[in-house]
């Protein structure tokens, strides 16, 4: 089949940029949306321009370095999928493909379709983890936990850190990437004592990045190429007001 | 032989003696310590921050040493361990099945097929048990039962159920386990992070690992970086095949660039091919998907009869089908070991008898399985596996057989290390997928995981303890003559790189580098072949470096120019597997000489001749010198294997 | 957000419940009015209650309205550069309109104030004969009143749906099937509200209250 592409090419984080059109015959259906970059990246080398610079490496929807704004949607039309298991087959002949990089402040375009998500490192660095260095560790086996504790604590683990949720989200906020790490974490025994500071250290590297607020409306769920649940957000909410009443605050209570 | 020589036999001096159980105990008292208020003086270099590198990371840091840290994706959480399935092995015997360290240290040296260290392979099934714990600690949902204990299955053929998983995400949860231990240094200032850097070079001053050469992807600067000493967690090198179930980043430039330097690289012809990735669609293929080898318990593996036939598959009647496995081995059927199963995918191939585009893969039906167990619960075992098959290909599972085909999964081979984990330059320690050590020939599954954090968390923290006392060395900053020369060398080369401009780009390089490979150095491999393999890659190298067009500049953001240096060093690298290939006349795990085998067609291994690791020697492209390292095996014998 | 939604709707209740007395009849109607004026005493002097009330809901009105710029400041900051291709995939109108509704809901509660509490805009503006500045107000020949009101309820309808459920998720609500629960509930509520409004200017245009 036959594409029209109109890609967003910024040349470097100063730079304006804009919406430049391709064409790009002979797509294969087998294709995933990234070979087919590949193959417009190769045309373009020989032609003498620039590729398009975009993020990826393992392709297989795991790694969660692919980001791309495909006709408005973040991964593209399919649900539960990265652009990297994104098919050509989802698309048709003569169809015109608006490829934009994840936009957020937070986000800052490094060039053409590649962002710096460090902010999502911030937000981790800033409680989302157990403190327990190695060695310390008790047997595995001491403290039991309930499956189903696991199972949901699992589902919440599942993120890839993609930024698919601040980059649906119409507030461009990064609240799902940080709910999925606290509910993970709070669900699990290992993760209590450092439950309440977490919730408020990791939230306010969250809002000091420069992510907007969340209003509960569900575009990131939507978005989410992992099916991160949206509830997690309350889960976050109702960490967050414990945390900053009083009593959670109190040593002892 | 014309391609190498022979330079004098070396041993791994470190190794300890004594009752193989109380080695690694003993080995550690004797280590050196350093002095708490000493460690935050001294600097640390980790490369990579996978399994190996993140762990090792986070611990350095805890252990008070002054850390940074490099990987060339965006976030250290995306290193490609991520990507690993299956689960992690470790020998807690919580199923009372007779499991112990004692059988995982035996199944692990009989499973490399007798190519790996005794000592080695003992001290990571001894700390095995501590990752789990550490691991639980750090908060990973592993699977649990009800009772909420941990849930272990039986992988790859054991007969003990000791692999510990995460549904299928394993490795991404032990990650992301090592990657928030790392941020969490990251935050107290310990590890300084330094993420889209790739290390371009190796400084070494006064015979020492002293320093490394990167560059800033994002603003294309070079600058050189010391330390008191570099670890390398870099991982492995399946990409010199183009196509492999690796991301599309992974490469062997740092380990290469060691090895340039004077560190040798052993059994880099030991290559771990998977049997179960979905087939090649087209000449766009930019990488192989892996699927799990779960599915082989329930799908029969079958192609036509005839040659090129080419009926749909539910229109070939029963009788014009030839499940080949089940046929050549009746015992075992379709769930041979990995190295046998893809052989044979690939013989019944080579015969024109594959089906799919490029008749490059065989059917994986899961018909009778469905008749038998019902729809519901094969859905219930292999669900998001068959949603994952129809998302690329197209094509329903539950409808129509699976094409699958063999892909390059995982190197055993890489940079040599002593029992310490340091290679043979002094200063330079080599960890996870990126050393050679634990494996041997072939790599079972779900220890991969396994070594990684055994090097990161437990043995390297203490090893390079023990280097570290020895000091202090004496400061050294990048104005030395030595550090400003690899800087040169690095600017030097991306210009040579950049100034070609010819006429084609660097993958179409890289594409037919990986075509050579495959065809002669993947699973079967002959002298005739490896020969014609090393001519081919020389040829193409020389074309490389004349036609390549990397377009841009070095400043700024140039995934063209990453992808040259590195598909350069392949090259380089390619020859050397070739090389090794050839020397070793024998057949063992993931090196099948076609030469040598039993009239079975079983790797036939030759133990008086090549009980040994190969470690190779840079001494100019093309000249390597082989240093080799006899192994010897007190505790566990060499057998020939059987499937029949 | 929630907290201060949480006191306006509690005042929709009551402002809903005490216009269905409508339906009760003329009498009744302008009695209850009369009697929230007197509302507390003999602890109030009369009319205190109402300003009480009335400071209480100016205090919430301004607090959310504070509350949203604040929200709205931070998502255009965090999105300096528009997308140039936006499509919503997740269709979720209620979620959207949260921003403007907003502000037809204020500007309509101006109007409201001005016409049936001062009576300005009120052809009757008889504050002690409500009764009659309703019957007025919806009269047929005033059809555009009536379908401004329409629009307003509808749009509070709207509002209230996306903003019931997000004030129980800020709150907490955290579970799979909680969320359900809640949603429904929501959708319930504001379609109970929406038709509790409309009922009157619809029974008054119909002469079912005259």
């Amino acid at each position: 089949m036959n594409l029209t592409l109109r890609i967003w090419r910024q040349k470097g984080p100063e730079d304006k940029g804009q919406m430049v059109t391709y064409q790009v015959p002979d797509v294969s259906p087998d294709m995933s949306f990234l070979e087919m970059l590949d193959v417009l990246n190769e045309r373009l080398i020989l032609d003498g321009e620039e590729p398009v610079a975009f993020d990826h490496d393992c392709r297989e929807g795991i790694c969660g370095m692919c980001s791309l704004m495909i006709n408005g949607e973040a991964h593209g039309p399919q649900r539960g999928t990265t652009a990297c298991q994104l098919h050509m087959r989802q698309f048709k002949d003569g169809d015109t493909i608006d490829i934009e990089p994840w936009r957020a402040r937070a986000f800052p375009v490094v060039k053409d379709l590649v962002v710096n998500r460090n902010a999502f490192d911030k937000i981790i660095a800033a409680g989302g983890y157990v403190t327990a260095p190695t060695g310390s560790a008790p047997e595995a086996h001491s403290v039991p936990v309930p499956k189903a504790d696991a199972d949901a604590a699992f589902e919440s683990a599942a993120c890839i850190g993609c930024g698919a949720c601040v980059a649906a989200c119409p507030n461009g906020s990064g609240m799902l990437f940080t709910a999925a790490k606290i509910t993970q974490l709070s669900l699990l025994p290992q993760g209590q004592p450092e439950r309440y500071t977490r919730v408020i250290g990791m939230v306010d590297a969250h809002d000091e990045a420069g992510f907007g607020g969340c209003t509960n409306i569900g575009e990131c769920a939507a978005a989410c190429p992992k099916g991160i649940p949206l509830n997690t957000i309350g889960r976050l909410n109702r960490d967050f007001l414990k945390a900053t009443s009083k009593r959670a605050g109190t040593p002892g209570s | 032989m014309d391609l190498y020589t022979e330079g004098e036999p070396i041993a791994d001096t470190r190794a300890p003696d004594g009752p193989i159980e109380t080695r690694w105990e003993r080995h550690r008292f004797e280590m050196k310590l350093v002095n708490p208020a000493n460690r935050r003086k001294m600097t640390v270099i980790v490369v990579g921050t996978g399994l190996a590198g993140g762990s090792a990371a986070a611990t350095l840091a805890e252990q008070g040493y002054h850390v940074k840290s490099y990987c060339y994706q965006d976030s250290p959480r995306r290193a490609h361990s991520i990507a690993a399935q299956g689960g992690i092995n470790a020998a807690k015997n919580y199923r009372n099945d007779g499991d112990s360290v004692h059988r995982l240290f035996y199944d692990t040296v009989k499973g490399g097929d007798f190519r790996s260290r005794e000592s080695n392979v003992h001290r990571l099934a001894e700390v095995s048990v501590n990752i789990i714990d550490q691991c639980v600690a750090q908060g990973v949902p592993f699977a649990r039962e009800y009772g909420g204990l941990l849930d272990t299955r039986s992988f790859g053929g054991a007969q003990v159920q000791r692999t510990f998983y995460a549904r299928g995400q394993t490795g991404q949860q032990l990650l992301l386990g090592a990657y928030q231990a790392l941020e969490r240094q990251i935050g107290l200032g310990n590890v300084e992070m330094n993420s889209r850097h790739e290390m371009l070079e190796l400084v070494i001053v006064d015979g020492r690992a002293r320093g490394i050469v990167v560059r800033d992807l994002v603003t294309g600067e070079i600058s050189t970086e010391m330390a008191d000493a570099v670890v390398l967690a870099s991982g492995g090198y399946g990409n010199v095949f183009y196509l492999s179930t690796n991301a599309k980043g992974c490469n062997v430039t740092a380990s290469w660039r060691a090895h340039r330097k004077g560190a040798y690289f052993a059994n880099p012809c030991y290559t771990q091919i998977h049997p179960t990735c979905i087939p090649v669609s087209g000449d766009h293929q930019s990488k192989l998907t892996l699927m799990s080898e779960s599915l082989r318990n329930d799908g029969r593996v079958w192609v036509p009869k005839a040659k090129g036939d080419q009926r749909a598959p539910r229109d070939i009647p029963e009788d014009e089908r030839d499940y080949y496995l089940e046929r050549i081995y009746p015992s075992f059927g379709n769930l041979v070991p990995r190295d046998i199963a893809s052989r044979a995918a690939k013989n019944v191939c080579d015969e024109g008898r594959g089906v799919g585009p490029g008749g490059l893969g065989v059917y994986l039906d899961f018909a009778d399985a469905i008749n038998r167990l019902g729809r519901k619960a094969i859905e219930a075992k292999y669900g998001n596996l068959f949603e994952m098959y129809e998302r690329i290909t197209g094509e329903d599972p539950y409808e129509v057989p699976m094409r699958i085909y063999p892909a390059v999964h995982y190197t055993m081979g890489g940079l040599w290390v002593d029992y310490d984990l340091q290679s043979s330059i002094p200063g330079l320690f080599v960890i996870g997928e990126a050393n050679f050590s634990d494996h041997g020939a072939n790599r079972l599954g779900a220890s991969a995981l396994m070594q990684g954090l055994a090097d990161g968390y437990f043995v390297l923290p203490n090893t390079l303890a023990n280097y570290l006392a020895s000091g202090p060395l004496e400061k050294v900053d990048a104005s030395h003559p030595e550090a400003v020369a690899a800087r040169t060398e690095v600017e030097d080369r991306l210009q040579r790189l950049l100034a070609i401009n010819g006429d084609r780009t660097v993958d179409s390089f890289h594409r037919e580098l990986g075509q050579i490979m495959w065809e002669h150095c993947g699973m079967e491999r002959t002298e005739a072949g490896l020969r014609k393999a090393i001519d081919e890659i020389r040829t193409l190298r020389d074309e490389f470096w004349q036609r390549v067009r990397v377009p841009g500049d070095g400043e700024g953001l140039n995934q063209s120019l990453e992808k040259a240096g590195r598909v350069a060093d392949f090259f380089e690298l390619a020859e050397l597997m070739c090389i090794d290939a050839l020397h070793r006349e024998e057949s063992c795990g993931g090196h099948f000489r076609a030469e040598h085998q039993t009239p079975d067609g079983e790797a036939q291994r030759d133990d008086d001749r090549f009980a040994y690791v190969a470690a190779w020697e840079y001494a100019g492209t093309g000249q390597p010198v082989l240093h080799k390292e006899d192994l010897k095996f007190e505790y566990v014998h060499p057998t020939q294997r059987s499937y029949k | 957000m929630a907290v201060t939604g949480i006191i306006l709707v509690l005042f929709l209740i009551a402002h809903m419940l005490g216009n269905l007395k409508i339906f009760t009849g003329e009498e009744a109607f302008n009695h209850y009015a009369h009697w929230l004026r007197d509302l507390g005493t003999p602890l109030l002097a009369p009319g205190w209650y109402l300003w009480l009330q009335r400071t209480v809901l100016m205090v919430a009105v301004l607090a959310h309205i504070g509350a949203a710029t604040v929200l709205a400041l931070r998502a255009r900051a965090a999105r300096p550069v528009a997308y140039a291709h936006r499509r919503k995939i997740h269709v979720n109108y209620a979620a959207r309109t949260m921003r403007w509704g907003g502000v037809i809901i204020l500007l309509f509660v101006i109007y409201h104030i001005l016409d049936l509490t001062t009576g300005t805009l009120n052809p009757v503006g008889d504050s002690t004969r409500p009764h009659s500045n309703v019957v007025a107000d919806f009269a047929p020949e005033r059809w555009y009143v009536t379908l401004f009101y329409t629009l307003a309820v509808v749009t509070l309808g709207f509002h209230l749906r996306h903003g019931a459920f997000s004030a129980f998720r800020s709150l907490g609500q955290q579970t799979p099937k909680g969320e359900r629960r809640a949603r429904t509930a929501a959708l319930v509520f504001a379609v109970v509200l929406t038709a509790g409004y409309l009922v009157v200017p619809f029974a008054v245009l119909t002469g079912l209250v005259a």
